[in-house]
């Protein structure tokens, strides 16, 4: 089991008490595994992201732990992340398109970040760098060229080469073709699999708001609402056989090329998220969902109702019980 | 019945340093949109996309051609014409979180307009009207009137300058990727607006590089690459039956829910280094836009880098030259368009 998740709950702290962004989430990814990660803005996906990673000041980790490869990942312990970042777990972060510093060339860049994370043989680092540069069908001056003179697709697709490129066991990818064109979108799915088949990373998490996305480069799918867990399975079942309203009704609300608003008309999903600020008791879709009763007063378990395929929902709970 | 006629319009962006290039971001682009239609403007990150919406909402002055609302020629507007110009055709941008000032409340986007408009208007018939347009994009007026802007969802945001939009008497709407910040399940909510609008007589041009939700909404498709049209035509017929590469290739990369992206796997890119990556662009190069992995974009991105011009500087020394058309001419010169169909127009490739 490469990464495993347990009871992690993260809060950001605030002037009137802490906010508890992601709570008591667990979930595991297998090596060579693609998990996405997806949800509404706002619902915890990136903080899970960045607590893996970085916790910055406003966070703190108030619950459950991360085993990386079977050693526990010291999230709460700044210093000792900074010594597995880039080896064992790396960011692709959201804002990768601007990730660049422009005054200095992308080698040199490289460089100093390996520099600074105590690599000594950067030349051949480099030369990997160089490889992989080319693998993707980029030309590899793109070593000399400072961050400006890449496009937007090409910064996002150097920016994943240089956080892949001590072959690290966790890739966290934070809505890394959310900004792109169709075609560069593409591109840089196409990259993240053959990454994954190469072996350069081990298991991989992409966080996203575009399931579609997910549809194509996920092998399973964990969907998130309010800072809780709402449904995990394979990415087919999440796709053709969701079991939670929330998925249902997101994937619900997918226009696809061909669907036209005169044949098909498609429905969004009324009311907005609750504030993790005061979340209600409870099922916390339980305002917007349309099969509401009396039982979403009390908090649903997120438990496994098939094999693999795990969801939080009194209701779906209740249909399996009565099979 | 209005019509919104763009008539060979190019615009050049001029690099300010100095022996810099002069970038072609619209190349003599022609259409009309008439009330009642929805048209999609699709094209990837450059494709001059945008340039065309603010040609149009004349915040950019065409380098040539004309835009022509009524009959009427839009940069003839005097201020006062604009005012009465802007009474019909309006624009909603791609980030309604900046489209606010968060230091006031959301509902001033309204006052600002009234204070423009409708001075001599009695408070009673103005907040007759304000409820009325809230209700029309199908929002509670007790939900966001009164609001600061971080109080309000993404959606809702977006919602209120369609809803400010409306308050004139508003025949065109330039939505420019006005959907493509919100969630998922909100970004419905605006399509279906549209729609409705749309069956309202009024004419929407909407502008968006997602091909799936041009799709959903629009009556006719215009594909722009490189600041020229490559196919137009209805949608059904421009997404139905392809005919340009380009259209192929955008339309092959779409990530859909049902459908896997066919891709050539890890065995068909063999060895390692120059000699895979130089399989990779072989393999695009042959134009089978289904199977070409999306290098394709990278090549276009390049390409499109070349396109660019070198100001030509002895031109200016030696004075006009011989019968050679000036480079700027060629650059601006789009793919001669034919019909391949009644109501679609396909591009010579380039």
């Amino acid at each position: 089991m490469s990464v495993s998740v347990e009871n992690l709950s993260v809060a950001y702290r605030s002037r009137n008490g802490d906010v508890t962004a992601v709570d008591n989430v667990s979930f595991t990814i297998a090596d060579g595994e693609i998990m996405g990660l997806a949800g509404e803005s706002g619902s915890g996906k990136s903080t899970i992201g960045n607590s893996l990673i970085y916790l910055d000041p406003r966070m703190k980790q108030t619950g459950g732990k991360v085993t990386v490869d079977g050693k526990e990942l010291p999230i709460s312990d700044s210093k000792a992340m900074r010594r597995l970042r880039m080896t064992e777990v790396s960011l692709v972060p959201q804002y990768a398109m601007s990730a660049l510093p422009p005054t200095r060339r992308i080698g040199r860049l490289t460089s100093d970040l390996l520099k600074s994370h105590g690599v000594h043989d950067r030349d051949a680092v480099l030369a990997e760098m160089k490889r992989r540069i080319e693998l993707i069908g980029l030309q590899e001056d793109v070593l000399r060229k400072y961050s400006f003179e890449l496009s937007g697709g090409m910064r996002q697709r150097v920016t994943i080469i240089m956080s892949t490129l001590l072959n690290p066991s966790l890739l966290i990818a934070d809505e890394v073709t959310s900004a792109l064109d169709v075609s560069t979108q593409r591109a840089v799915g196409e990259m993240l699999l053959e990454f994954r088949d190469r072996g350069f990373v081990k298991s991989m998490m992409t966080i996203t708001h575009d399931l579609s996305i997910l549809a194509q480069i996920a092998d399973s799918i964990l969907i998130m609402y309010a800072g809780r867990l709402a449904e995990k399975a394979s990415t087919e079942t999440i796709v053709n056989n969701p079991l939670h309203p929330y998925t249902q009704a997101l994937i619900a609300s997918l226009p696809e090329v061909g669907v036209r608003h005169d044949q098909t008309t498609l429905t969004g999903i009324p009311g907005r998220p609750p504030s993790l600020a005061n979340p209600p008791e409870g099922c916390r879709f339980r305002a917007r969902c349309p099969f509401a009763f009396r039982k979403c007063g009390e908090t649903p378990p997120f438990e496994e109702v098939k094999s693999g395929h795990y969801v939080a929902c009194w209701k779906v709970t209740q249909e399996e019980q009565g099979k | 019945m209005s019509t919104l006629t763009v008539d060979h319009v190019s615009k050049l962006y001029r690099a300010s340093d100095l022996g810099g290039g002069i970038t072609p971001a619209l190349r003599k682009v022609s259409f009309d949109i008439k009330q009642g239609e929805v048209i999609s403007l699709i094209g990837e990150s450059g494709s001059g996309k945008t340039t065309i919406g603010k040609v149009i909402l004349r915040l950019v002055q065409p380098t040539s051609g004309t835009v022509t609302f009524d009959g009427k020629d839009i940069s003839s507007y005097s201020q006062r014409g604009l005012r009465d110009y802007y009474r019909h055709v309006q624009g909603v941008f791609q980030d309604p979180f900046s489209s606010y000032n968060p230091i006031y409340r959301a509902d001033r986007v309204f006052q600002l307009v009234r204070g423009v408009y409708f001075r001599g208007l009695s408070q009673r018939k103005w907040d007759a009207k304000i409820e009325e347009v809230l209700h029309a994009v199908s929002l509670n007026p007790g939900d966001v009137l009164g609001k600061y802007p971080h109080q309000l969802s993404g959606g809702q945001q977006q919602r209120l300058l369609i809803a400010r939009a409306l308050l004139l008497d508003v025949k065109v709407l330039v939505a420019d990727e006005i959907i493509s910040m919100l969630d998922a399940s909100t970004r419905v909510d605006v399509l279906n607006l549209l729609v409705k609008l749309k069956r309202e007589g009024l004419a929407i041009l909407f502008v968006t590089h997602d091909l799936s939700l041009g799709n959903y909404v629009s009556d006719r498709t215009i594909i722009l690459r490189r600041g020229a049209i490559v196919e137009m035509g209805a949608t059904e017929k421009v997404f139905g039956n392809p005919r340009h590469d380009y259209t192929k290739m955008l339309l092959s990369a779409v990530p859909e829910l049902h459908k896997k992206w066919h891709r050539l796997g890890p065995a068909a890119v063999p060895g390692n280094g120059a000699a895979a990556a130089a399989d990779v662009i072989t393999d695009s190069r042959n134009g089978d836009a289904a199977s070409a992995l999306a290098h394709v974009s990278m090549l276009d991105e390049l390409s499109h880098a070349q396109a660019v011009i070198r100001r030509d500087f002895r031109s200016f020394f030696s004075g006009r030259g011989g019968n050679r058309p000036s480079p700027v001419a060629v650059a601006l010169e789009p793919p001669a368009l034919t019909e391949f169909e009644p109501d679609h127009l396909v591009a010579e490739p380039e």
